[in-house]
């Protein structure tokens, strides 16, 4: 066994040495794409329409995905206009299968892109499943699920992996109208099964479930641990709810993170490792700011041709001086930012 | 950068200040034009010419592995020198200048490149992008002008070494990428002194280049032959990796020589940067650079350098833009009475050798006169502000007040 491995991983040395400067898997990628543990991507094997504006993907990952847990998400990296953008998606499917549920929404760059432009056979690149939205490996002898619009998605994965497993589950879910409802006739099938207590509401003629009216409608709240997904208001108020009645711990979120971004002139501009924040000027490129704050900067030609100055900026958003355009960056995204001619247009954390 | 330089004809003379700014402006405009317009098509375009080299490396490689059959031989060895200039040229040059990084693949980035020459990335994007870019053919601040090894300009003072100068300039062209490697250590002036000798940066440097190629001969030299030598091609397969360098080496060579040497192209004396503006940035690089005529083939060889002048213009957007803005830019220079330099490869590469010949000796008659007169005097001392456009044009404003944008995508991210 050590003797085949040792072959394997001279044999491997040898290939690594045949291809430098880059490495074996960069010439593996022309031809088997999937096969490249470096680099994740999965293929979309089918592309399923749910309602109007959703479409389920489901993915055949490549080599060297891990398994999620029930509730989980992945992030789907596309290449929008040739650009690469990431967004996190809720797991659908029960572990052991890979499938998102993607919801478009207004001005969504990548939902959009991949509601109507997905194709069976495409590729998309892929990062290992996370997040925190799981049932503990003791699951409650009852459980509440309050969910709204897209936010069902995370818990659609749960019910598809772990209802066997779950007793007495209650459901309140909210929708603008029955057509929206995602997933809406396996809920119906499940609720008329026995097998979960389905409240179902449609917004756009009966409003919005306030905490006192979801108290009403699940009278034993307070003996249900809780897991709840949707817009930020909801979450809000629930949580309020919760601990005005002292069971605040009862109560797991999953956020859809509308993220604000102030495009604004200037901002505070955070150096990760350093630790240095400066208070930079909406017409001062961030390279000079950080110079002044005494940070050492990579610099270059000073005039945005070189790129040697090129730092990954993690949260935030910067004007290029040169034409005005915006480039932003949210949790988890990692944009490589020309320090020379951008300036800030509001807080930004660059990882340097 | 009205004391361009001393040459008989001054051939921007013509141009106010108002010019040079208005062809700065318009300038500016169409790489927003471009910029804005960068999309699937492009990604596509470098997408595909990535994995073409790709298979057709493969292919030779393993078309080498039984080159004691001479018609393999010819096949692999022709492949594999296509392979290597298209590495270099058309992906690794522009990869490195960061024309693709737009689309934020880490796998085509210039942060993350590295290319199949002996100089390291890190070195060359120092001394290209950096230097050469910046400071294109002025004197004393481009080393890419004869390298440090040759006399390319009538400025430059002659001595006897230069008389063997076509030599070295052939010599430099059969190992290039040596001579490259080199060059970007600055051996020159590194070796001069022995505190340069022995400063820690620099032998830092010296690991990092010996490192570099020691990998790439052991790649073809080393294991490469070895995998031949089980059909007793290892000679064969050392022979043909020989040639695909030396053909590879040749041809950069030539191109990157049309580029900046033949006649046409100006230089610039140091003093001329000084206070230097984004137009008058823009305009040394029009006056600095040549092109080449030919087919999309040579193009796509020459990794659109043969398009040096849109390539020094706009050097970090995509290569594959440079043909398509080709007759804006020449229509240009027409329209502000300045010389499109641009000639056939042969002519070219004929023009820039007789340059290197004909400055292997002192000046004489004309050049000389020229060359030795007063030195301009320049009277401003301020800050290039290059990466500035001019104030007057709306397009550059901030806009005003905060304005707060909102990503609507559904990110079920970690609560």
């Amino acid at each position: 066994m050590a003797v085949t491995q040792t072959l394997r991983s001279g044999a491997w040395r040898v290939v690594e040495l045949l291809t430098t400067p880059v490495v074996p898997a960069d010439y593996l990628d022309v031809v088997a794409p999937l096969r490249n543990a470096g680099v994740l991507r999965a293929r979309i094997e089918a592309v399923r329409p749910e309602t109007r504006d959703a479409v389920t993907l489901v993915l055949r990952p490549g080599r060297g995905f891990r398994p999620h847990e029930p509730g989980q998400y992945v992030r789907i990296g596309v290449d929008v206009d040739g650009v690469r953008l990431w967004r996190a998606y809720s797991v659908t499917s029960a572990p052991g299968r890979l499938s998102v549920t993607v919801n478009a929404v207004r001005d969504g760059a990548v939902s959009s892109y991949l509601v109507r432009q997905a194709r069976r056979g495409m590729l998309v690149n892929l990062d290992q499943p996370a997040g925190d939205f799981t049932l503990p490996a003791t699951r409650p002898g009852k459980i509440l699920f309050v969910t709204a619009g897209s936010g069902i998605t995370p818990v659609m994965g749960i019910l598809r992996s772990l209802l066997p497993e779950l007793d007495d589950v209650v459901l309140v879910h909210s929708a603008r109208e029955r057509e929206a409802v995602v997933f809406g006739d396996e809920l119906r099938a499940l609720a008329a099964a026995g097998r979960i207590r389905l409240v179902e509401r449609h917004t756009g003629t009966d409003g919005r479930i306030g905490p006192a009216e979801l108290a009403a409608l699940v009278p034993d709240l307070a003996e249900r641990p809780t897991w709840a997904c949707g817009p930020n208001e909801m979450l809000d108020d629930l949580g309020a709810h919760f601990a005005a009645a002292g069971i605040a711990q009862n109560l797991h979120v999953e956020r859809f993170r509308p993220k604000v971004i102030a495009t604004g002139d200037g901002g505070k501009v955070t150096f990760g490792r350093t630790g240095t924040v400066v208070d930079a000027g909406g017409s001062t490129p961030l390279l000079e700011a950080g110079e002044a704050a005494g940070v050492l900067m990579p610099s270059g030609c000073r005039m945005g041709i070189c790129f040697s100055c090129v730092l990954p900026m993690t949260e935030g958003a910067v004007r290029d001086l040169r034409d005005g355009s915006i480039t932003t960056a949210v949790e988890g995204d990692n944009v490589l930012v020309q320090t020379c001619v951008s300036a800030a247009a509001g807080n930004c954390h660059l990882d340097h | 950068m009205t004391t361009l330089q001393r040459k008989p004809v001054n051939p921007i003379a013509h141009l106010t200040e108002e010019d040079i700014e208005a062809i700065g402006r318009e300038l500016d405009a169409l790489r927003d034009e471009i910029v804005a317009s960068r999309g699937e098509r492009d990604a596509k375009y470098i997408r595909k010419v990535i994995s073409t080299q790709r298979r057709l490396e493969l292919a030779s490689r393993a078309l080498l592995l039984v080159s004691i059959f001479p018609p393999a031989w010819l096949l692999g060895t022709a492949g594999l020198s296509v392979a290597k200039i298209l590495e270099n040229m058309e992906i690794g040059h522009n990869v490195m200048h960061g024309q693709w990084d737009w689309m934020r693949d880490p796998k085509i980035h210039s942060t993350t490149w590295e290319w199949d020459n002996a100089s390291p990335s890190e070195q060359w994007k120092h001394s290209h992008n950096e230097l050469h870019h910046t400071y294109t053919n002025v004197i004393g601040k481009d080393n890419d002008l004869g390298y440090g090894i040759m006399r390319v300009d009538e400025q430059q003072r002659w001595s006897p070494i230069h008389l063997g100068q076509p030599l070295w300039n052939f010599v430099n062209a059969c190992f290039f990428e040596y001579g490259i490697a080199a060059y970007d250590l600055e051996l020159g002036k590194n070796l001069k002194t022995r505190k340069r000798r022995q400063s820690p940066q620099f032998k830092e440097r010296l690991k990092q280049v010996r490192r570099k190629i020691g990998k790439q001969l052991l790649k073809d030299y080393g294991v490469h032959p070895a995998l031949s030598a089980l059909t007793g091609s290892w000679l064969t397969t050392i022979a043909a990796n020989a040639t695909a360098n030396l053909v590879r080496n040749l041809w950069t060579h030539s191109v990157i020589m049309c580029g900046h040497f033949p006649e046409g192209v100006e230089t610039f004396e140091r003093t001329s940067i000084e206070g230097e503006t984004r137009g008058e940035w823009y305009l040394r690089q029009m006056l600095g650079s040549a092109n080449i005529d030919g087919n999309r083939a040579m193009h796509i060889m020459t990794g659109n350098l043969s398009y040096q002048i849109e390539h020094h213009l706009f050097p970090d957007l995509p290569s594959n833009r440079y043909q398509e803005i080709a007759p804006q830019i020449r229509d240009l220079f027409q329209r502000y009475g300045l010389s499109y330099t641009s000639g056939s490869l042969p002519r070219q590469v004929g023009s820039a050798w007789y340059k290197v010949f004909r400055l292997s000796l002192p000046n004489r008659g004309e050049a000389k006169a020229l060359a030795e007169g007063p030195r301009p005097v320049s009277g401003r001392k301020v800050k290039a502000t290059r990466w500035q456009r001019p104030a007057t044009q709306p397009a550059t404003e901030p806009a005003t007040g905060p304005v707060a944008t909102v990503t609507t995508e559904p990110v079920a991210a970690a609560s």
